[in-house]
């Protein structure tokens, strides 16, 4: 099963090649991995994308919390909650096909941030399965580029991952 | 009055309260070599590689509970220093090494004996530091030693770059340290404690599995307490042996892939398995779809991921296993209840039935010296009471199996990692905590070569080690299983063009001692034990066919184990050798 793993750590050199270096060693794999510092600058937060057995996600968790720089952290999954990618998608848009993606971008409620002749580039945020289905609806010979962020998540509701 | 960051970090660890560092100069550590030089409350040891200094770190910290801390140059001094460190990790041995590091304004230009010396020691320490301003210094040395000795131990490596030894800056160091990311468990769930009581009180055929935690947390008299309290079997983990006394009628033997029959049967057909500061380890569990199969698994750790990591447990309990023996100890005082005598009166004349295979016996009268008759030797002229360090392979296990470790701290040996080179080094580490005391190195003519080299440390340092060379010529583990699992085709297991072992441990001084006699096995030990200021290495020509039972083969279970021959009677069998 698909987990999405929130970490908050210390903002420090070599923090991220702990959490990579983990995951290479043990075996685990990780579909993205996002991580920027918090509004607390001495924080940085990690999203992780990961997936596997009950065993194996506990057994993540725990190697995680191990990670002496690893302040805290939570399986979104485990309770309701939001996640969001963003994904800047370039596609060559010439006859036809121009308005057609002018359209689907509607659809999608994506927005055209650049424009050319033959080109737009245009900026499509939402959740993975969104991005995913754009990327399907738009004629495969079109893209000429994409650029994906990795899951972004919160929790639903009040509740937040804080110190 | 602001001192340089060199003399900071020996200042440092003279607050700390270390009394040795063991280490190798060279270029970027010369401030701080510069520091030590000035002062004699740290003695530093020089060994004639870093290794050999990162082992005997690594062997003062084991035998006498203290952090050992080494000290190495940058490049070469801390890629040498990665084995030791790797090899504390695996058994969870509280080491701080300090790494020097080039200048700071080089680090990442290939600068001359540059090594990204936090990148290579990642995935095998608890935690590392790159020091990166003078002000950090003094509050890091705190962190590392906090983290080393503290939850589950561990190495903790601290990059210094040269220029952060020469500025300076006001000292303080700090009385503790608190670190918000850093918080480790020591108490256990007091409901699931509960638990855990009412099983092993209910249980019809119980197990204790004990192992390393028990001799990390100093645990062995509540351990000892618990066991003689519920009258339950006992068996160990290699690292665990010695927390419980081997002599005592509870104690069932080591188990695991070289452990005794009794043990490993007792293992397989438990009802109820207490695991205590142990980790399940592949060399303990053998396969683990077959491992114990009627058994309610407790499993007090203080680390919550060796928990369920490879064997799935009934009852966890996260937690030092000082704090929760002293728990299970106090419950069952409290509760005034005694296991059902009848179900394990009959559980142990089960065992005792194991027992009577006899499963070490071997051939006492053979006229070739028997390896193992070796260690039953030293175990009756040294008393019983020796610290006796070990190198990896057959000898290792012979040591474990027929020395009998009585008390806890007297068994060195790397388990986890398994590194030959090991035990020399590491006996040196255990005569500085231990002067007085008798130091043995059970070693083989393979292993004991892979760090020759401290035969120097040893006598600059007037260390009266006993190096007990256990010599068959060969490789003899390998040599073991190219024979029962690679049809006798003996590749490179072969010792060809070995020294004069007598006439090198006299070239460094020492005294050696060749013996090639069962006779003269107990006189030469007793010449070497006795004589308390010299270090003698004592080379044993020994059975080059010998090999170790009662053994699991890999993939099979605990109840699959192959004894000796003696034991199946296939005794006198012909066994050719290359």
């Amino acid at each position: 099963m698909r987990h999405i793993i929130s970490i908050l750590m210390e903002n420090e050199a070599g923090a991220l090649s702990r959490v990579a270096g983990l995951f290479s060693a043990r075996g685990y794999n990780i579909e993205s991995l996002t991580v920027a510092p918090t509004e607390d600058p001495t924080l940085s937060r990690m999203t992780l994308v990961t997936r596997g057995t009950d065993d194996v996600i506990e057994q993540i968790k725990k190697q995680l919390n191990k990670l002496v720089d690893v302040v805290k952290l939570v399986d979104l999954v485990e309770s309701r909650h939001i996640e969001r990618e963003i994904s800047l998608i370039k596609v060559r848009a010439t006859g036809t096909v121009r308005d057609e993606i002018l359209r689907l971008t509607e659809i999608f409620r994506g927005r055209i941030i650049d424009v050319t002749d033959t080109s737009y580039t245009l900026e499509l945020t939402g959740n993975c399965g969104k991005i995913d289905a754009f990327l399907r609806a738009v004629p495969n010979d079109a893209i000429i580029e994409v650029v994906r962020s990795g899951v972004l998540g919160i929790a639903r509701g009040e509740r937040g991952l804080k110190l | 009055m602001e001192l340089t960051g060199a003399d900071i970090l020996v200042r440092s660890l003279q607050d700390e309260g270390v009394e040795y560092v063991f280490g190798y100069p060279g270029g970027a550590a010369l401030h701080i070599y510069d520091a030590l030089y000035q002062q004699d409350k740290v003695k530093h040891i020089l060994a004639r590689h870093e290794q050999g200094a990162g082992h005997a770190a690594d062997g003062y910290a084991r035998s006498s509970g203290k952090p050992g801390v080494v000290l190495v140059t940058s490049g070469p001094g801390a890629t040498n220093v990665v084995t030791p460190v790797a090899t504390a990790y695996m058994d969870s041995i509280p080491l701080v090494v300090i790494t020097a590091q080039v200048p700071s304004h080089l680090i990442g230009d290939d600068a001359f004996q540059e090594v990204d010396a936090v990148g290579i020691t990642r995935p095998c320490v608890k935690h590392n530091f790159l020091v990166k301003d003078v002000r950090d210094l003094a509050t890091t040395i705190k962190k590392a030693f906090h983290l080393a000795t503290t939850g589950r131990p561990g190495p903790v490596v601290l990059d210094v770059p040269k220029d952060i030894t020469a500025f300076k800056t006001k000292y303080v160091y700090p009385k503790s340290v608190s670190m918000r990311s850093y918080q480790p468990v020591t108490e256990g769930h007091p409901g699931q404690i509960r638990k855990a009581v009412q099983l092993l009180l209910n249980a019809k055929r119980p197990i204790i599995y004990s192992g390393g935690g028990v001799i990390a947390s100093e645990s062995s008299d509540k351990l000892i307490e618990l066991v003689r309290t519920l009258g339950h079997p006992i068996t160990s983990t290699l690292m665990g042996l010695g927390a419980y006394p081997a002599e005592d009628p509870l104690f069932i033997g080591m188990l695991g892939m070289h452990g005794t029959y009794e043990a490993n049967l007792a293992m397989h057909e438990c009802d109820v398995m207490l695991c205590v500061g142990a980790r399940f380890d592949d060399r303990v569990t053998g396969d683990t779809k077959k491992f114990s199969p009627h058994a309610k698994i407790i499993h007090i750790d203080v680390d919550p991921s060796s928990i369920s990591k490879t064997i799935a447990c009934d009852v966890p309990i996260v937690g030092s296993a000082s704090t929760v023996l002293d728990i299970m100890n106090d419950q069952l005082k409290e509760s005034g209840k005694k296991p059902d005598a009848e179900s394990l009166g009959k559980w142990w004349s089960q065992i005792n039935g194991w027992r009577k295979v006899d499963c070490l016996n071997y051939d006492r009268d053979s006229e070739i010296i028997k390896p193992q008759f070796v260690v039953e030797k030293l175990y009756e002229v040294s008393g019983g009471d020796a610290f006796v360090t070990s190198d990896v392979g057959q000898h290792q296990m012979f040591a474990a199996q027929y020395y009998k470790f009585n008390k806890p701290r007297r068994w060195i040996n790397s388990g986890g990692l398994g590194t030959m080179g090991f035990g020399m080094p590491a006996a040196m580490g255990v005569q500085f905590a231990h002067p007085d005391e008798t130091v043995a190195c059970i070693t083989g003519e393979g292993s004991i070569q892979m760090c020759i080299q401290e035969l120097s440390t040893c006598k600059q340092y007037d260390l009266p080690l006993n190096i007990i060379n256990l010599n068959n010529r060969y490789l003899g583990m390998v040599r073991q299983w190219q024979e029962f699992f690679y049809d006798r085709r003996y590749s490179h297991s072969y010792m060809d063009a070995l020294p004069d072992f007598v006439g090198l441990a006299e070239s460094y001084g020492h005294i050696g001692i060749k013996i090639e006699k069962p006779a003269d096995v107990e006189g030469a030990l007793k010449e070497a034990l006795n004589d308390k200021s010299r270090l003698y290495f004592l080379d044993f020509i020994t059975d080059q066919k010998e090999n170790v039972f009662p053994m699991i083969p890999a993939g099979a279970g605990h109840h699959e184990m192959q004894l000796s021959p003696r034991n199946s009677g296939q005794d006198g069998e012909e066994r050719e050798l290359a």
